[in-house]
């Protein structure tokens, strides 16, 4: 990680002092940032933060980052298919949207000192994560819309509170995605109401993919508070403002009544409204199948890296001629000067 | 037109997630929206916009053989688009000077297409005059689809162009670009035998029934189904 990417705006820079002047500033700066936290104000790339901080921030936008580029491919396998000029357009439009919010959110990892290049590296070779969701494959059209309403439903319950987020650079990446996300998740769930209105077969169609892709996206909450590894430190940081059981319980409750309006149901015996709690109980999640998915062996695991390791080395040659031209360009123009 | 616009929207769809770079996915996207946005306003004029796409089979589509060539490697792509932009540009662009029902729809596009035009050569340059790898591999994509460019040229029934203009300023506009990218301009003949520059009489090349097969066959799967 980069320390030496830590300018500091609050306090005057220093040349190296003694090592018990250091441990005192850090400790100045320390209470600082905590009490910067505490009264929710933002923090800033010139700002100092804890080296676990950022730490945190880099994997959690990087993965992010990397959840939209890898997030193209089961949508981007039905452009080509799309049964509608309009869903043609709206596909497309959709993939576009993603490949932009890889840019935004590679740019707020930048801001921490990563750099986009070396954060795709950690992507090809396996350090870094994806959302797990996009192990799964698109095999029909209605897939298409089960993942607008339900995987996009899904990233914007979590997402929704990361616009509040502590870090600045990130909050605003957030505000931006959010709203897109949004619109695709309206579109999703049109999309799959056309199929359920449509004629028998594509309402079969609407409910096979519903079936397949629920319980998929309640683990994109990540495992149970009780196993997250993570949770504590960020929520104290203000990185994450809700646990992962509260998201996906408030996901549910959003989901059921719109199923109902869809005419499809959810694939959950046990999914019944509790009078007390005023929340739906639902079933037990596979957790094997969720960790056997991180660990690599989901259905496209190998697939989806494979193709983004190969769209990355066969455009290297076109990199490599975009930077010789520049460096051409400003030969040229150092040589007119 | 429309033809032409659906099909290579089509082929740069197959782009998305394969680009060299993600500034690349978000252009590629961009330039199949706006062509596919301009083929669905006029396949709307001369019918229903799906039927048409969906429903016709390979002898009936008017698209030039350029815009459905595969998309080969990203120097091929920009030689086709390259191509395709510098013609486009300059046939909207006599189009809104007329009083022809499209001028309203061809004033609107030129602006789309300029920004397509800018895009091709922006690339057509840093490839040409980037490695000696690049260099050679936008030669190739030059070459390879010179011969589908005479057809742009011909004369379209209906359509009121000044056919010798086109082909001039296309050819001027395009001689420049290689030129300053360091390129050699083509000699072959740019049309002829009858593989090269019949689209518009619905002759295609052996890769466009695929295409459609793949593009329709969800379509087709449900008669009488919408979306």
């Amino acid at each position: 990680m980069a320390t030496a990417h830590q300018p500091l705006s609050t306090a005057p820079h220093k040349p190296a002092a003694a090592a018990v002047d250091s441990a005192v500033d850090t400790a100045v700066l320390e209470s600082a940032f905590d009490a910067a936290v505490a009264a929710d104000e933002r923090i800033e790339p010139r700002d100092w933060m804890p080296d676990a901080y950022r730490a945190t921030l880099v994997r959690q936008i990087a993965q992010h980052a990397h959840s939209e580029i890898i997030g193209m491919q089961p949508e981007a396998n039905w452009i080509t298919r799309a049964p509608s000029l309009r869903r043609k357009a709206i596909l497309m439009a959709k993939v576009q949207d993603e490949a932009g919010h890889g840019l935004y959110l590679y740019s707020a990892a930048e801001t921490l000192g990563a750099s986009r290049d070396d954060l795709l590296d950690k992507l090809h070779s396996g350090r870094q994560k994806y959302s797990s969701i996009f192990n799964y494959p698109t095999l029909t059209w209605a897939d298409v819309g089960a993942i607008g309403w339900l995987v996009d439903g899904a990233a914007i319950t979590n997402q929704v509170p990361l616009c509040r987020c502590s870090y600045g650079p990130y909050a605003r990446a957030m505000v931006r995605v959010c709203k897109e996300e949004s619109f695709h998740q309206r579109q999703g769930y049109e999309l799959l109401l056309a199929l359920s209105r449509g004629t028998e077969a594509q309402h079969a169609m609407a409910q096979d993919a519903v079936d397949r892709w629920w319980w998929p996206s309640l683990m994109m909450f990540g495992p149970p508070d009780a196993e997250s590894s993570h949770s504590e430190q960020s929520m104290t940081w203000k990185i994450k403002r809700h646990s992962n059981d509260e998201l996906r319980q408030r996901f549910v409750d959003i989901c059921v009544p719109q199923a109902e309006s869809l005419g499809l149901t959810l694939p959950d015996p046990d999914l019944k409204w509790n009078e007390e709690r005023g929340q739906h109980d639902f079933g037990p999640i596979d957790w094997s199948e969720f960790w056997s998915v991180l660990k690599g062996n989901g259905p496209c695991n190998d697939q989806r890296i494979t193709q983004r390791r190969r769209a990355h080395e066969e455009g290297a040659w076109v990199r490599e001629a975009a930077a010789a031209y520049a460096a051409k360009q400003s030969e040229r123009k150092e040589a007119t000067a | 037109m429309g033809d032409d616009a659906l099909v290579l929207s089509h082929r740069l769809g197959e782009w998305a997630g394969h680009a060299p770079v993600l500034e690349e996915e978000v252009a590629l996207a961009n330039i199949a929206l706006d062509l596919l946005g301009q083929a669905r306003v006029l396949l709307s004029l001369a019918g229903d916009e799906d039927e048409l796409a969906y429903l016709r089979e390979e002898r009936s589509f008017r698209n030039l053989q350029l815009v459905e060539q595969p998309n080969g490697d990203f120097a091929h792509t920009i030689a086709r688009q390259l191509y395709f932009s510098v013609y486009q540009n300059l046939m909207y662009g006599q189009l809104a000077a007329t009083d022809s029902p499209l001028a309203p729809l061809a004033a609107k596009a030129v602006k789309e297409v300029a920004y397509h035009q800018d895009h091709a050569e922006q690339w057509t340059l840093r490839l040409g005059d980037g490695t000696a790898e690049s260099h050679e591999r936008m030669q190739r994509g030059v070459d390879a689809l010179w011969r589908f460019t005479g057809e742009m040229f011909a004369p379209v029934a209906g359509l009121d162009l000044d056919r010798e203009a086109l082909r001039e300023q296309w050819t001027a506009t395009v001689t420049a670009v290689l030129q300053k990218a360091t390129l050699t301009v083509p000699e072959g003949p740019q049309s002829g035998a009858w593989t090269a520059g019949a689209g518009r009489e619905g002759l295609h090349t052996e890769p466009f029934g695929r295409m459609l097969a793949e593009m329709q066959h969800l379509h087709r799967s449900h008669p009488g189904a919408s979306w």
